[in-house]
C-alpha cells in the first residue's frame, strides 16, 4: 500500500529525514515511534504531499507522490497534530465543507457524514461549533474528517496527544477499529500506544529508520537471551537467599542467576536460561522439593521501552536526554 | 469548478458568519452614504444659485454628482480591502488548516481563485449597497445610467486588482495584524504614486503615475472604458493571483 524508498527532506542547515524506507502492507496498523524531532512529522508531511522530498520516491496507494499528487491526496486521509478545524464552523459544516473538498457529493456526502459522524462518536456535538468543542471531541472530528472520503490510507499524526487517559483509550480503540479497511500509518512518541495499537513498528530516530518490525518480533529481537523471575519465601518466616541461589543454580539449563532483592523472609532472582525449552517448570519443581514457597514466576519479557532505548542506544549520536523523555512520557501515559 | 465554489462558499460564510462582513457593510455605506449627502447638497446649492441669479448655468448630475461620488468610493475601497484580504491565508497558516486545504485533492490555483473571489463577492455587495444612493438619483430625476453602470465595473476592476494583491500579501504571514498593515500599506502607496506627476513630467514620474490605480479609474469615472485601463487593471489583478500561487508553493518547499 505504501512504499518509501530513500526518502529524504534536507533543510538548509539540517537534514530531517535521512534516506529512510519502509513499505506497509494493506489493512496493516503500524506505528511510527520517535522521540520528539525524530522527523516523523516531516516524512508524514511528505507521504500526504504536503511537502516534497528533497530525494527518494513515495508510492502511497499505487500513485507517486511527486508525480500524481492528486491521485494521491484522493485516496488519504490525514490527521495533523493539530486538528485542522474551523472555530466558527459546526461539525455538520466542517464535515460537509471537507467531504466536498474530497470531491463527494449529493447523497454520498450525506451518507458518510452519518456514518462518520456515528463512528467517531460526535453526533451530540454535531452542531456545536468547533471552537467550543474539548479536545477530546475536537480530536474526533479531526479522525471523522480524515475518514470522510473513505480513503485507503489513513496517515494520523500523534492521535493521541494530550487527551485524558479516557479519551487516549477511546481514541485507540476507535483507530483499531478501523484498520481493516484503511491502511493505517500513526505517529506517536508513546510506547504503550505502538504495543497496544499496531501489528509493526517503525522506529525512527535523527531522521533514520533504527528498526522495522512487528512489535513481537522487536520485542524478542531485543530481550536475547530469555530470563525468568523467581520469588521465593521462606516456609517458616526464614529464608537463606545464599541458599535458595545455590539451588537455583544447580537447575539444569540455568545460566547466570542474579539476586535482584533479598530480605529476611523473601527473595527474588532473575535466571538466565541457556537452553532452547522453557526452564520455569524445572525452577518450580528445585524450589518446592526444596521446601519453601514459589511466590511468583514469570518470563522478564522486554518492555518495548526497553527495546526502544536498547535501539536508539546503538546509534552513537543519540541524545540520552530525548530518549529518556519518550519514555518518561511514556509511562506517564 | 466546483473546488472553487466550495472553497468560496466557505470563505464567504467566513466573512458572514463572524462581524467582519456586517462592520465593512455599515462602514462603507455610511462613508459613501456621507459623500453622496455632501456631493448631492452642493449641487442642489448651486441649482437654487443659478435659479436666483436668473441665468441657467450648465448643470450636469452625472458630472457633479455621481463621478466625484464613484472617485470617493474608489478611495475609501483603498482603507477598506486590507480588513477583506488580511486573514485569507494568514489564519489558515496561523490554525494550521491550511495543511487541510494543501493535503485536500484541489490544486493551488482553485484555492486561491476561491478565496479571491469571495473576496470581490464581498466588495461587489458592499458596492450593490452603496447603490442605494444612485436610485435616489433615478427617482427624482434623469441621469444616464451607463457611466454610472461603467464606474462602477471600474470599482469593481480596481477591487479585483487590490484583492488579489492582498490575497498575496496574505500568504507572506501567519499574523492577520501585519498583513492588513501592509497591504494598507501598498494600497496606499499605489494611490499617492500618482501625485509626482504634479510637479514632474520626467519618465520615471510617468511611469509612476502610471502605476498609480487611482488614475486608471479616471476614464471609468467619466463612463469610458479605456482598453489601456482594463488592461492595467486585469494584468494587475493576475499578476497577484500569480504571485499568491507561487508563495504558496514555496510555502510547501519552505514549511
Amino acid at each position: 500500500m505504501i512504499t518509501v524508498k530513500g526518502l529524504t527532506k534536507r533543510y538548509a542547515h539540517n537534514t530531517a529525514v535521512d534516506h529512510i524506507s519502509f513499505e506497509v502492507q494493506k489493512g496493516q496498523i503500524v506505528g511510527f515511534l520517535g522521540p520528539n524531532g525524530a522527523g516523523k512529522t516531516t516524512t508524514m508531511r511528505m507521504l500526504t504531499c504536503f511537502m516534497p522530498p528533497t530525494a527518494g520516491t513515495a508510492i502511497v496507494a499505487g500513485f507517486d507522490v511527486l508525480e500524481q499528487p492528486l491521485e494521491v491526496k484522493r485516496r488519504i486521509g490525514y490527521l495533523p497534530e493539530t486538528p485542522p478545524l474551523y472555530p466558527e464552523m459546526s461539525a455538520a459544516e466542517y464535515l460537509e465543507f471537507v467531504g466536498k473538498l474530497k470531491g463527494l457529493s449529493g447523497s454520498m456526502l450525506r451518507q458518510r457524514i452519518d456514518f462518520v459522524t456515528g463512528r467517531c462518536n460526535i453526533d451530540d456535538v454535531k452542531h456545536k461549533l468547533l471552537g467550543k468543542l474539548s479536545k477530546g471531541y475536537r480530536q474526533r472530528v479531526g479522525l471523522a474528517q480524515a475518514i470522510i472520503h473513505n480513503p485507503d490510507v489513513l496517515i494520523l499524526d500523534e492521535p493521541t496527544a494530550g487527551l485524558d487517559p479516557k479519551q487516549i483509550n477511546e481514541t485507540r480503540e476507535l483507530i483499531k477499529s478501523l484498520a481493516g479497511d484503511h491502511t493505517i500509518i500513526l505517529s506517536t512518541h508513546i510506547l504503550p500506544e505502538v504495543e497496544q495499537t499496531c501489528e509493526q513498528v517503525i522506529i525512527i530516530n535523527r531522521g533514520k529508520v533504527v528498526a522495522t518490525d512487528s512489535v513481537q518480533h522487536l520485542q524478542n529481537r531485543a530481550r536475547g537471551v530469555e530470563s525468568v523471575l523467581v520469588e521465593v519465601a521462606g516456609r517458616n518466616g526464614s529464608l537463606d537467599p545464599a541458599e535458595v541461589q545455590r539451588c537455583l543454580e544447580q537447575v539444569a539449563g540455568a545460566g547466570q542467576v542474579v539476586a535482584k532483592d533479598k530480605r529476611p523472609e523473601r527473595a527474588i532472582f532473575e535466571v538466565e536460561n541457556r537452553q532452547e525449552r522453557s526452564i520455569r517448570g524445572d525452577l518450580a519443581r528445585a524450589v518446592v522439593e526444596a521446601g519453601w514457597d514459589l511466590n511468583e514466576l514469570r518470563s522478564a519479557a522486554m518492555s518495548l521501552e526497553e527495546v526502544f532505548l536498547e535501539l536508539t542506544r546503538e546509534a552513537p549520536e543519540v541524545a540520552p536526554a530525548a530518549a529518556l523523555e519518550t519514555v518518561e512520557k511514556g509511562a506517564a501515559s | 469548478m466546483r473546488n472553487i465554489w466550495t472553497i468560496c462558499q466557505k470563505e464567504l460564510r467566513g466573512y458572514f458568519v463572524s462581524p467582519v462582513a456586517y462592520l465593512l457593510l455599515t462602514m462603507f455605506a455610511l462613508i459613501v452614504g456621507f459623500f453622496f449627502w455632501n456631493a448631492l447638497a452642493y449641487f442642489i446649492l448651486a441649482g437654487m444659485e443659478s435659479q436666483m441669479r436668473g441665468q441657467a448655468t450648465p448643470m450636469n448630475i452625472n458630472e457633479d454628482v455621481i463621478r466625484p461620488v464613484l472617485s470617493n468610493v474608489s478611495v475609501i475601497g483603498l482603507f477598506l480591502i486590507p480588513v477583506i484580504t488580511m486573514r485569507l491565508f494568514a489564519e489558515e497558516k496561523r490554525s494550521g488548516t491550511i495543511e487541510l486545504l494543501i493535503t485536500s485533492p484541489i490544486t493551488d490555483a482553485q484555492v486561491i481563485l476561491g478565496k479571491w473571489l469571495a473576496a470581490v463577492m464581498l466588495y461587489a455587495t458592499m458596492l450593490l449597497v452603496t447603490a442605494v444612493n444612485f436610485s435616489f438619483l433615478f427617482h427624482y430625476g434623469n441621469p444616464d445610467w451607463k457611466p454610472l453602470a461603467i464606474g462602477y465595473l471600474g470599482l469593481l476592476l480596481q477591487a479585483g486588482a487590490l484583492l488579489a494583491i492582498g490575497t498575496f500579501i496574505s500568504t507572506l504571514t501567519r499574523n492577520q495584524i501585519i498583513a492588513g498593515a501592509a497591504t494598507f500599506g501598498v494600497c496606499l502607496m499605489l494611490w499617492v504614486l500618482d501625485w509626482v506627476s504634479g510637479y514632474d513630467t520626467a519618465t520615471w514620474a510617468k511611469v509612476l503615475s502610471y502605476m498609480s490605480v487611482i488614475t486608471h479609474f479616471d476614464s471609468f469615472s467619466k463612463g469610458v472604458i479605456d482598453t489601456k485601463d482594463l488592461i492595467f487593471y486585469i494584468s494587475l489583478a493576475f499578476l497577484g493571483l500569480f504571485f499568491t500561487a507561487r508563495s504558496m508553493e514555496s510555502l510547501r518547499w519552505r514549511s
